[in-house]
């Protein structure tokens, strides 16, 4: 893992004694909250419903036990016992007081962490695959790219006040787990005619109320150009962006209004210009960050305990059905840590179970925790002889749902219960659901499913991208749930169609009820997922189980 | 009046009749031929909010400006080391703007060429 060096230590350690005394500037009354606004912005701390709630980054989602646990200690000591993992591989705490802040901030300094652009309009914390550095299908871990674009977005100084916020993400895999298409700017490692290493670049995708899949502006940049390229992109978009309308802000409006191939004829011009500047001091640095992340040393032992454990114990079998990935090794498993437990809130953990999946993380995963987009945690090097003894531990603290992929393994936003901007709940939503497909007796017969729930357009649930889509509304202060289908966050990325009007909150449970009922009677086989399904039968027998024959055209 | 704001913290503006003034969404481009010929430059921030001042400077850097560079107007003393870092030599604000954010917040950012993350990646390779 990339450690700090001292400039890195320096900088973020002056960043929060500047903070510290902008605060104190606050609660002494010398500054409003007008003039401490954009400063508290700076440094991820928002004012929510009824509390500050503070955003702190994991770059590109990639967590040590040691940090993990002062995630823990943070909550416990500074927080209700609780954090929030968001889909942008940040974790929320919802309730600090403004006060405790700086020392919040001075803690996670000591793990090498911090809350810078984490808000604002800025280039924010940059995103990376989850399976990164133990996924089988990869052509090289993406996070040195990924700590390479961080240290070069942090306090730039001409990207701090951007039209809009701008998100970067980065896959080294041909599966796109880090959902490279639905980011500002989207990096998918490719190899060049020579075998060299570099990327495609897609730009302008983004969710929101303007749900827009990216265009691929170069189909392949050499890693030498990186910064220089992403660095005319930027700054292009800095200059033509619109800042009169913050809802046509973002750079996919940009990139509409202009045409990709205006944009494209900017870029490589600007890029010209920007190439000039950078003198081999970032390729050096590449190269230093590249050995802070060596593949790790691989144990060789037997694996015969976990065939025995899975062959006694069926609640063992079944959750490494769903909860295991293939890792580069074939001894080894990438596992994922289901925070979607019946019940709990979608991505929440308590200081108690962040404490054990570090312990975890330290003791069988090479020291190493992942954060997913899908607001899961993963182990992501894993020897198959500790499987066993791992789901022990994880099921001692309700850590062990054998749900991941499935219909309950929900992304759901923090929507009406924290949000500010929410129209409707999503996460007692997501329960409700979660507990009717429990009684149903359903959920691994209907198998890999994606049902994501945004509390308000703003969309940060991803409901355009899931293969059942829920978004929110108010409508004459009412609730109302709109239903998406189709979507898909993967490299086939696509954006789901709305079904149809609205359902009030308690008729939505059962509408999705009859979705999956629908599925189930159309598929050809069990092997045929439900997002196949849709794509072959098309949306209309899906309106017929939600609005009944005939009414779904005349309702819409 | 107003006044200019540098490393060495306040001092009122003097005579600037020699600066050309253009706004912040000015293309660069437009300029590229008689830059050479161009003693001073002031470009004018209306909101501490619009960032497109920062990058107008770099880009005129870049393009071999080497004259003085001044940002003018809606400027937070936060944004200092921004300015400077992006290319500007100094900052110019009304009195008003001086009272509210005194000398001293200015002078506290001074040190903008320490912990410059782009001070680390574009030194020449060695
Ligand atoms: S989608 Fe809306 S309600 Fe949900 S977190 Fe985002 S802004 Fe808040």
């Amino acid at each position: 893992m990339y450690r700090y060096n001292d400039f890195d230590h320096g900088f973020v350690r002056e960043r929060v004694r500047q903070f510290r005394s902008q605060v104190q500037a606050r609660i002494d009354g010398v500054i409003s909250e007008d003039e401490f606004k954009p400063l508290r912005l700076m440094n991820g701390l928002y004012l929510q419903l009824h509390a500050y709630m503070l955003r702190v980054a994991i770059p590109y989602g990639t967590l040590s036990s040691a940090q993990m646990r002062a995630l823990a200690m943070i909550s416990q000591r500074w927080d209700k016992g609780y954090g929030h993992f968001t889909t942008r591989q940040n974790i929320q705490y919802n309730w600090p007081k403004l006060r405790d802040v700086p020392d919040i901030l001075s803690d996670l300094a000591d793990v090498e962490m911090h809350a810078i652009q984490t808000s604002g309009n800025t280039i924010r914390n940059i995103t990376a695959d989850h399976f990164a550095g133990a996924a089988r299908d990869e052509i090289a871990d993406p996070r040195p790219y990924a700590e390479l674009i961080r240290q070069w977005s942090t306090d730039h100084p001409e990207f701090q006040f951007l039209p809009r916020k701008f998100k970067i993400a980065v896959t080294g895999s041909s599966d796109d787990r880090a959902v490279t298409r639905a980011h500002d700017i989207g990096l998918r490692m490719a190899r060049g005619q020579d075998g060299d290493i570099g990327f495609e670049v897609i730009v302008g995708g983004g969710l929101g109320r303007t749900p827009v899949i990216g265009e691929v502006l170069r189909e392949f940049l050499p890693v030498q150009d990186l910064l220089p390229y992403i660095e005319a992109i930027v700054s292009v978009y800095n200059m033509l962006g619109r800042r009169d309308n913050k809802y046509k802000a973002r750079i996919k409006i940009t990139v509409r209004e202009n045409g990709i191939d205006k944009i494209r004829e900017l870029v490589e011009a600007e890029f010209i210009l920007r190439r000039a500047s950078f003198g081999g001091a970032d390729q050096e640095l590449l190269a230093r960050i590249k050995t802070a992340f060596p593949a790790p040393d691989f144990i060789d032992a037997p694996i015969a305990n976990f065939k025995t454990a899975l062959a006694a114990n069926d609640d063992f079998a079944t959750w490494v059905e769903t909860n295991l990935s293939p890792h580069k090794n074939p001894d080894y498993a990438i596992v994922t840590i289901s925070l979607k437990t019946l019940g709990a809130t979608p991505g929440d953990a308590t200081d108690t179970q962040m404490q054990v999946m570090a312990n975890l993380a330290e003791q069988f995963s090479h020291d190493e925790l992942r954060v997913s987009h899908e607001q899961n945690i993963i182990l992501p090097h894993v020897h198959k002889s500790h499987l066993a003894e791992i789901y022990a531990r994880l099921a001692d603290v309700q850590l062990a749902a054998a749900n991941v992929g499935l219909a309950s393994d929900f992304i759901a936003c923090p929507g009406m219960d924290y949000c500010t901007l929410a129209t409707a709940r999503s996460i007692p939503i997501a329960q409700e659901i979660a507990a009717r497909i429990d009684e149903l007796k359903i959920e691994r017969d209907v198998g890999l499913l994606k049902i994501k729930i945004s509390g308000c357009i703003n969309a940060c649930g991803h409901h355009h991208l899931a293969h059942i889509g829920i978004l929110g509304l108010d409508r004459a202060g009412v609730e109302n749930y709109q239903i998406t289908l189709g979507g898909d966050a993967t490299q086939n990325a696509e954006i789901g169609k709305r079904a149809g009007p609205g359902f009030p909150a308690d008729e939505i449970v059962s509408a999705i009820e009859r979705l999956l009922e629908a599925y189930l009677a159309q598929r050809t086989s069990r092997t045929e997922t439900f997002l196949e399904t849709y794509r072959r039968i098309g949306i209309e027998p899906f309106k017929i189980a939600l609005y009944g024959d005939g009414k779904a055209n005349h309702a819409a | 009046m107003s006044i200019i704001v540098t490393d060495s913290g306040f001092a009122p503006a003097g005579a600037d009749s020699h600066f050309l003034d253009i706004d912040a969404g000015h293309p660069p481009t437009d300029l590229a031929d008689e830059l050479n010929n161009i003693e001073a430059i002031r470009i004018e921030f209306a909101s501490f909010a619009d960032g497109r001042g920062f990058t107008l400077a770099r880009q005129l850097r870049l393009m071999g400006f080497g004259g003085r560079l001044r940002a003018r107007g809606q400027i937070m003393c936060e944004q200092y080391a921004m300015a400077r870092r992006a290319g500007f030599d100094e900052v110019e604000i009304s009195d008003a703007d001086a009272v509210r954010q005194p000398q001293e917040n200015w002078l506290a950012r001074a040190n903008w060429a320490a912990h410059d993350y782009q001070s680390q990646l574009r030194r020449p390779s060695s």
